[in-house]
């Protein structure tokens, strides 16, 4: 294994070829110009198993690069961008020609620059693991059809794999800007996904489970069968339940979810454009005591982790949230420009097809003191919710209103009870927020933007019969 | 069975927000995927190097996973196709960008000329050229150029009750012309207003009311309900509550159900799919009883019968499987008002944002972005946004009326990871009873 992230002096080939490739570009910035380069490279496998057999693999390699520009003048800079799926010299000189074009018609505007390498030493992190390359096809197809052929066989009650997934990838990223930025990153991801049908008579229900790790030696397909055959055979003979106000117990991965869209309310870009009900609630308290959200990308822990952010800036610890009071945003350089402050490491970006915007990346609500079964007992009775629907079309960040899908069992007398589906709970993020009845201690790193753990919240609405 | 699958798409796209020109956009983007089916099994590559050296390459990769020996080339060009004859008169990419910069101003004047509530509006357009080929080894050989355009609106009011937003599109398989028959304005005056309305929503109900969902108000209901579990790919996986369904009554007699990519214009539309088969309009259930699924060639083969054009995919790094296009409910013979005005209490359903199913239980969740209540039969108090939570079968059983009044709306569908534009469409109707998760 080697550094994932590492300075330009150091660079390995691969990602020394793309840091050159993009300092080759940001080098043709003319007078009055500033030009920023984002260059990746990728290669994804992925192996679908069914019934036995491989049902589908996919092998492709994938590149990039997104290219911004700034003109600059009296009244303001004006930005332009194109991205090419190419790394291709003809193609990127065609994307750069559209973003040059593009820039002309922006509106001048003097908070739109690149950052600026702004002092903060990036903290090196360890994402790359060589055996996502060196594993023999055969084995990560063999990792497929194991996972499938014990799903099937964990439970008579299982009558249905739907998929069985192994997934790998590999993607190495250079930036460059005539504002002095040079980084580069490199990572791998293996992941293995089942989902389950179980059944009993004319019921059916479903559950999934998946492992994650940076190569398919990490894995762990046993625990994902287990949690989908779990999640599936629980909620066998599943009904209805009576409208009413409740406490509501969510699990580590729902919590994850909540969270994720809690981040996009945390967004100093949302925050800034008055799109965000954080908006003017900096030292207020927004939460419970209980409540201390940390940002941090350096957390190697973190699927997300990531030494630099999405403009080249090193990423850094934030806590956004300490003990119920609201203490900053998470800013790229031009909200935090518009905002008087300065960038906190935070600039996200989708790809080679995306601009950079003000996002979290590994958020960390603090443990509390309760293991998963104790937060249970202390809420005696309530919903217990392990999945949950339609988060964007019934979580509104803007306004905080919150209404979900949801399946779980019933809590009675401190226990997980009978199985509940085709039911809602709501609330708003706001009064979610204040009403935290516990926090579990059963940390869960998880893909995705946040860590989960089991989470009691009271006097939810519950919405059924 | 080998496939080759090449696509050349350019998009542009321009967003104004805080009155402010904030972005231009232009992407592109080439390159070929390559399937090999042998037996059950699917190998896939893709390569943006469209060289012969390239391709062959990508071609080995996929037909080494298929484990397929064997080797048979053909030669193709991305040649073009009569643009004329699929309707689109203006390129996008003719347009000035000035020009499509003032649509964006004169939207954003008018969301904010509704009042002085508006505090924020963001206003994006965007365009898309995608030309695709496709060649397998029956001697399939189609292409295809599609133009798309959209225009979006999402508008923040604020009042003492905090923030609302209010969001509106137009999107179109043609070309820029679409302006000259839709006004942007109007866009934006209904993203507004749906802002402004929600300023003084109260909670929604909790538990089960009658709906009533407006013509046009998204559609979605029916591509939640009954549309992704009617795709062939979760019928053959026995993971669709409507397995072994057909023949079978599972709706009102009043649901006659179609898919169709043919309808010119509408966002799910194309002329031949990804597979290269032609769109057909596809009944799937008629007057209530279920009469079809929908089929790329994959799943159509394992049933020894043909696809049925929904075959379709994001882009050439994805696999093909079956999707939606335009998945619409045919008009019934009531008046809209008189459907609210029978309805003595309930929910009145403006417009819909998103869902989604979960296609082997049935449960499905739509939310509303606009509501009201309905009292004695009037259309009262706005309410804040919800989801609703309803099981596809019990939810089609209990449609009890179907108003004259059908309209379309554009979305996106995801499934599996990839993305593609779908058409929705149905007139105002009436749902006996759904789970509305509001708070109240």
């Amino acid at each position: 294994m080697t550094a994932t992230t590492v300075s330009s002096t150091t660079v390995s080939t691969g990602v020394g070829e793309l840091l050159d490739l993009a300092t080759s570009v940001v080098d043709s910035a003319g007078p009055g110009e500033a030009m920023e380069v984002f260059v990746t490279r990728g290669t994804e496998n992925e192996v679908r198993a069914y019934d036995g057999a491989v049902e589908s693999l996919t092998s492709a390699d994938s590149s990039g690069v997104g290219i911004r520009v700034l003109l600059s003048g009296d009244d303001g800079n004006r930005l332009g961008f194109a991205w090419a799926g190419s790394l291709d010299r003809a193609v990127i000189d065609a994307a750069l020609a559209d973003a040059r074009d593009n820039a002309r018609y922006a509106t001048p505007d003097p908070d739109v620059v690149f950052a600026e390498p702004d002092g903060t030493a990036a903290i090196e992190l360890d994402l790359w693991d060589d055996r996502v390359l060196t594993v023999p096809m055969e084995d990560k197809v063999a990792l497929a059809l194991q996972l499938e052929r014990a799903t099937r066989s964990a439970d008579p009650r299982v009558r249905q794999v739907n998929s069985a997934d192994y997934s790998d990838g590999r993607v190495e990223v250079a930036l460059a800007s005539t504002t002095g930025i040079r980084s580069t990153s490199r990572r791998t991801t293996a992941f293995v996904s089942v989902d389950a049908i179980a059944g009993e008579g004319a019921d059916s229900q479903t559950g999934s489970g998946f492992s994650v790790g940076r190569s398919p030696a990490d894995l762990h397909p046993e625990e994902a069968t287990a949690e989908a055959v779990l999640r599936a055979t629980r909620m066998l003979g599943a009904t209805k339940a009576r409208s009413g106000r409740c406490t509501v117990v969510f699990d580590p991965r729902v919590v994850s979810t909540l969270l994720s869209v809690i981040a996009s309310a945390l967004s100093g870009e949302a925050v800034v454009k008055g799109r965000s009900f954080f908006a003017g609630r900096l030292g207020e308290t927004v939460a419970h005591g209980a409540v201390t959200l940390v940002d941090d990308p350096t957390d190697a822990r973190a699927f997300t982790a990531s030494s630099r952010d999405g403009e080249g800036l090193a990423t850094r610890r934030n806590v956004l949230i300490a003990n119920g009071v609201l203490e900053m945003f998470v800013y790229d350089t031009v909200s935090a420009r518009r905002a008087q402050t300065r960038s906190t490491g935070s600039a996200v970006r989708g790809g080679f097809s995306g601009t950079p915007s003000a996002g979290c990346r590994a958020l960390v609500l603090s443990p509390g003191q309760l293991g998963a079964s104790e937060v249970l007992a202390a809420v005696g009775d309530g919903l217990y919710v392990q999945s949950v629907t339609g988060i964007h079309s019934g979580v509104n960040p803007v306004s905080g209103d919150f209404s979900v899908g949801a399946e779980g069992l019933m809590i009675r007398n401190g226990v997980l009870a009978e199985p509940v589906r085709e039911v809602t709970v709501a609330s708003t993020l706001q009064r979610m927020l204040q009403s935290v009845v516990a926090i579990g201690s059963d940390l869960t790193w998880l893909p995705g933007v946040a860590a989960g753990q089991t989470l009691a919240i009271g006097d939810m609405q519950l919405s059924g019969d | 069975m080998a496939e080759v699958f090449a696509e050349d798409s350019v998009s542009s796209g321009a967003m104004l927000d805080d009155r402010r020109v904030e972005e231009l956009s232009s992407g592109r983007s080439r390159g070929a995927g390559i399937r090999v089916v042998a037996g059950e099994t699917t190998g896939f590559a893709h390569t943006s190097d469209l060289s012969e050296a390239g391709l062959l390459a990508a071609a080995a990769a996929a037909a080494a996973v298929a484990k397929e020996g064997g080797r048979k080339v053909r030669t193709v060009a991305l040649g073009p196709v009569d643009l004329h004859g699929r309707g689109v008169k203006t390129l996008p990419s003719s347009v000035e960008k000035s020009a499509k910069l003032d649509l964006l101003m004169r939207a954003d004047d008018a969301a904010r000329s509704m009042g002085d509530a508006i505090a924020q509006v963001q206003v994006g357009c965007g365009d898309s050229r995608r030309r695709v080929l496709i060649a397998n080894s029956f001697g399939l050989f189609a292409e295809d150029d599609q133009i798309r355009t959209r225009f979006n609106v999402m508008c923040v009011a604020n009042g003492d009750t905090g923030m609302q937003t209010g969001f509106e599109s137009l999107a179109r398989t043609e070309g820029f012309e679409i302006f000259e028959r839709f006004n942007v304005d109007e866009v934006a005056r209904a993203a507004a207003s749906r802002a402004i309305a929600k300023l003084s929503a109260r909670p929604a109900p909790s538990g089960e009311v009658p709906i009533v969902l407006a013509g046009g108000s998204g559609g979605i209901l029916f591509h939640e309900a009954c549309g992704h579990g009617l795709e062939a790919d979760h019928i053959v996986k026995d993971a669709s509550v409507y397995a072994g369904q057909m023949g079978q009554l599972v709706a009102s007699p009043l649901v006659t159900l179609v898919d169709d990519g043919t309808v010119a214009g509408e966002w799910g539309n194309f002329a031949v799919d990804d597979e290269g088969n032609a769109p057909s309009r596809n009944v799937l259930i008629e007057n209530g009883v279920l009469t079809d699924y929908m089929w790329d060639w994959l799943r159509a083969r394992q049933e020894g019968r043909k696809s049925s054009g929904n075959g379709r995919r994001q882009s050439y790094q994805h696999l093909p499987m079956v999707r939606m296009t335009n998945t619409y409910l045919l008009a019934g013979t009531e008046k809209a008002d008189e459907i609210v005005a029978q309805t003595p209490n309930g929910v009145y359903v403006k417009k819909l944002g998103g869902g989604q199913v979960n296609t082997t239980t049935g449960d499905f969740v739509f939310g509303t972005t606009e509501a009201y209540l309905i009292e004695d039969g009037h259309i009262t108090e706005p309410l804040r946004d919800a989801n609703m939570i309803g099981n596809g079968p019990e939810v089609l059983r209990r449609i009890d009326a179907v108003a004259d009044d059908f309209d379309m709306t554009p979305g996106t569908c995801g499934k599996d990871g990839q993305s593609v534009p779908v058409g929705c469409g149905q007139a105002t109707l009436r749902i006996t009873g759904v789970t509305l998760g509001g708070t109240a």
